[in-house]
């Protein structure tokens, strides 16, 4: 290991962090928006850097392993191109004066700290500053979610933050009883909260004790996942708050939470006495999938469409690390990398559609290929791809899934499969008049940025074309390591 | 018993914080919930400063003083102003009814002690009954929160969740970072009560009542 490299982990928690202290007091909204993009865009390189190091490394309290890198490096990518989609949104809601330029300053700060909580959630190597570094990313995006100061907006953010305290409450008590559980064997004091030293020592923490543990975390972090039935928050905080930051909520904040229950079932998985975590997962993700893909065809609004939607997804994720085994493993890392960047794409879509309509109701937005080719084709593509359908990526991860499920557990691919099809006509459906309706509504001129959408679309049909052979590897060793 | 009076004085205020805990369950008017909340912070600060005594870990002490300084006196004060200033109902609207819900809590308090008491049979007696109460006081609070649709006391549902968290972090022996825990629930729980949604509820002129939804009378609209 390089020394230079030891330094990365911190340099990518460094850049958000004193970009978020510069934007808090720069004036100017385009300055601030490059600032954005620059801070975001240097913490993609450092954070791609981290793929040279090979190995494990623990500089001071943080940790960097393949599993984290490819979460890190996801993490990053989809900030950056969020950021880019964020600089044309914004410039919108302020022309039409929906957010007064004092916030904005707050806005971008915001974006910067939720970045700098969420590589922190990361990288900590102490299941405490875990702990910290997710509350710290709820609350910015609790703050950014009410940012409108709507009625609408600002009872989304409250409901997300009584569920959200509610989620930091039973994780912290599960923190607290893994500490306890360690704490006979590791001795008093920091070392018993430290992620490497408990993976190494728990096969003697008492199992009972652990499993009362992994079941206030499973349910405490769930609930920032969005695994149903304490999924109440998701749909409206998507719906209500910029379109930006449901595209980072759902791309990347959901991701982190369930990073954080797998460096969990790493440690039951090391106890040969504890329960096994798998079939709690298992039943948590199915039961958010079938769930969210009835619940998708009574939604009105675009965005609480898409949040149902991630939740379906999430579920999937869930429910593939829950089967575990290198196969389903690998598919579930797959599918959340796919997910990450194809849901992004339809929020950057959605983003700049309900700003030219100047609605989010569904029934308003029709006839989009026809009106705004450009938009309406992209969200074609998107849906398609979230859909499940060939030759896209995620009908690549699904794929996978599903066959690894027959192998391992075959009746649990029946309500697995009912779910998928359920949510592939609902959006199928939807997308028909949204896409090839009659057009409705203003006609005037897209002011968008298309780079993010398509790019992350076009990374999304590569995966489902060819992977390339490295990327693989990795994603198969980082899948032996979740076991 | 192997118990001297160290285990009993911690064993007591870790009981009363739960007793607290169901005063809060059935109070009808903000102003006595948030006196009754007071005192639930005040046991805690005394419960906090007991362990810090015994577990000789001075700097639990902090936390204590958080607890009487921050929760038990400037929040509710705070919380009493607000109320005035907004101009918010008095009485609290409650979901259920409070026999059903006392009912219920006795359920949880039992379900918390089945929970705790056998998988921590390893544990020290201490931590073991602190962590059987503090789950108490947490589930409790999550009722407290369930139950009622007023903004500020679904805060105070929380204050009282955190209390019983803070309770348990405590009770576990050298636990790092608890100082850090509590200073950081601390300022969460101030950003969220002063600062951000008061305010910009204020600033709306909508009630803090979420339910009711009715319009905030009197200056301009």
């Amino acid at each position: 290991m390089s020394p230079f490299l030891a330094h990365i982990p911190l340099v990518i928690l460094l850049i958000p962090l004193s970009a978020a202290a510069i934007l808090v007091l720069l004036p100017g909204y385009r300055l601030s928006a490059a600032l954005n993009m620059l801070a975001t865009g240097t913490t993609l390189l450092a954070a791609s850097s981290l793929v040279f190091g090979a190995g494990q490394i623990a500089p001071g309290q943080l940790l960097v392993d393949q599993l984290n890198i490819s979460f890190i490096i996801l993490n990053s990518l989809v900030g950056f191109t969020t950021s880019i989609f964020s600089a044309t949104y914004i410039g919108h809601e302020l022309a039409t004066g929906r957010l007064t330029p004092a916030y904005l300053r707050f806005y971008h700060a915001m974006y910067q700290l939720l970045m700098f909580a969420m590589n922190l959630a990361l990288l900590a190597n102490n299941i405490g500053l875990m702990w910290v570094a997710v509350e710290l990313a709820t609350l910015t995006t609790v703050v950014m979610v009410g940012i409108y100061r709507t009625h609408e907006a600002l009872e989304a953010a409250w409901k997300y933050f009584i569920l959200g305290s509610v989620g930091i409450a039973l994780a912290l008590f599960g923190t607290i009883l893994v500490y306890m559980a360690a704490q006979p064997v590791l001795g008093e004091g920091a070392d018993a909260m430290v992620w490497t030293s408990l993976i190494r020592h728990v096969a003697d923490f008492d199992p009972a004790l652990l499993n009362v543990a992994f079941v206030f975390l499973l349910l405490g972090y769930g609930t920032k996942v969005g695994l149903a039935p304490l999924h109440a928050w998701l749909p409206d905080a998507h719906a209500e708050g910029p379109t930006p930051i449901s595209a980072v909520l759902s791309g990347l904040l959901l991701n982190v939470a369930l990073y954080v229950v797998l460096r969990f079932k790493l440690l039951l998985a090391a106890n040969p006495a504890a329960i096994a975590a798998g079939p709690l997962m298992v039943s948590m993700g199915l039961s958010s999938l079938v769930f969210a893909a009835f619940m998708l065809y009574r939604r009105r609004d675009i965005k609480r469409l898409f949040a149902y939607s991630s939740i379906e997804h999430m579920g999937i994720i869930t429910f593939a690390f829950g089967i575990g085994g290198p196969l389903a493993n690998f598919a579930g890392l797959l599918h959340m990398v796919m997910h990450s960047l194809t849901k992004s794409a339809i929020f950057f879509a959605v983003g700049h559609i309900a700003q030219i309509k100047g609605t989010q109701k569904l029934a308003e937005i029709t006839g989009l290929t026809e009106s705004h080719p450009w938009l309406g084709w992209g969200l074609v593509l998107g849906v398609v791809a979230i859909a499940g359908l060939p030759p896209l990526g995620i009908f690549m991860s699904e794929f996978l899934v599903v066959s690894s499920t027959f192998a391992r557990q075959p009746l649990l691919a029946l309500p697995l499969v009912l779910g998928l099809l359920v949510a592939l006509g609902a959006l199928l459906l939807r997308l028909g008049e949204v896409a090839f309706g009659k057009p409705t509504g203003s006609m005037a001129p897209a002011e968008a940025s298309y780079l993010p959408m398509y790019a992350h679309l076009s990374l999304v049909l590569v995966g489902g074309l060819f992977l390339p052979a490295p990327l693989v590897a990795w994603f198969q060793h980082v899948a032996g390591l979740l076991g | 018993m192997p118990h001297g009076l160290a285990f009993d004085i911690a064993h007591l205020l870790a009981g009363g914080l739960v007793l607290m805990s169901f005063l809060l369950l059935y109070q009808v008017r903000l102003y006595a919930m948030l006196n009754i909340f007071a005192l639930h912070a005040l046991v805690l600060a005394l419960s906090v400063a007991w362990q810090a005594l015994v577990q000789g870990a001075p700097h639990l002490y902090i936390t204590a003083l958080i607890a009487l300084v921050f929760k038990a006196i400037t929040i509710p004060v705070a919380l009493h102003r607000i109320i005035q200033r907004l101009g918010i109902h008095r009485e609290i609207e409650t979901v259920v009814g409070i026999g059903p819900t006392m009912l219920v809590g006795m359920g949880l308090v039992a379900l918390a002690m089945v929970v705790m008491l056998p998988v921590t049979a390893n544990a020290d007696a201490l931590a073991r009954e602190d962590l059987a109460f503090a789950l108490s006081v947490v589930l409790l609070g999550l009722l407290v929160m369930v139950t009622r649709r007023n903004a500020v006391s679904q805060v105070v549902g929380f204050m009282s969740l955190e209390n019983g968290l803070v309770l348990a972090a405590t009770g576990a022996k050298g636990m790092p970072l608890v100082v850090e825990i509590s200073v950081a629930f601390s300022i969460l729980i101030a950003f969220i009560v002063i600062g951000i949604f008061l305010f910009r509820i204020r600033e709306r002129f909508d009630t803090v009542d979420l339910q009711a939804l009715d319009r905030f009378r009197g200056e301009r609209r």
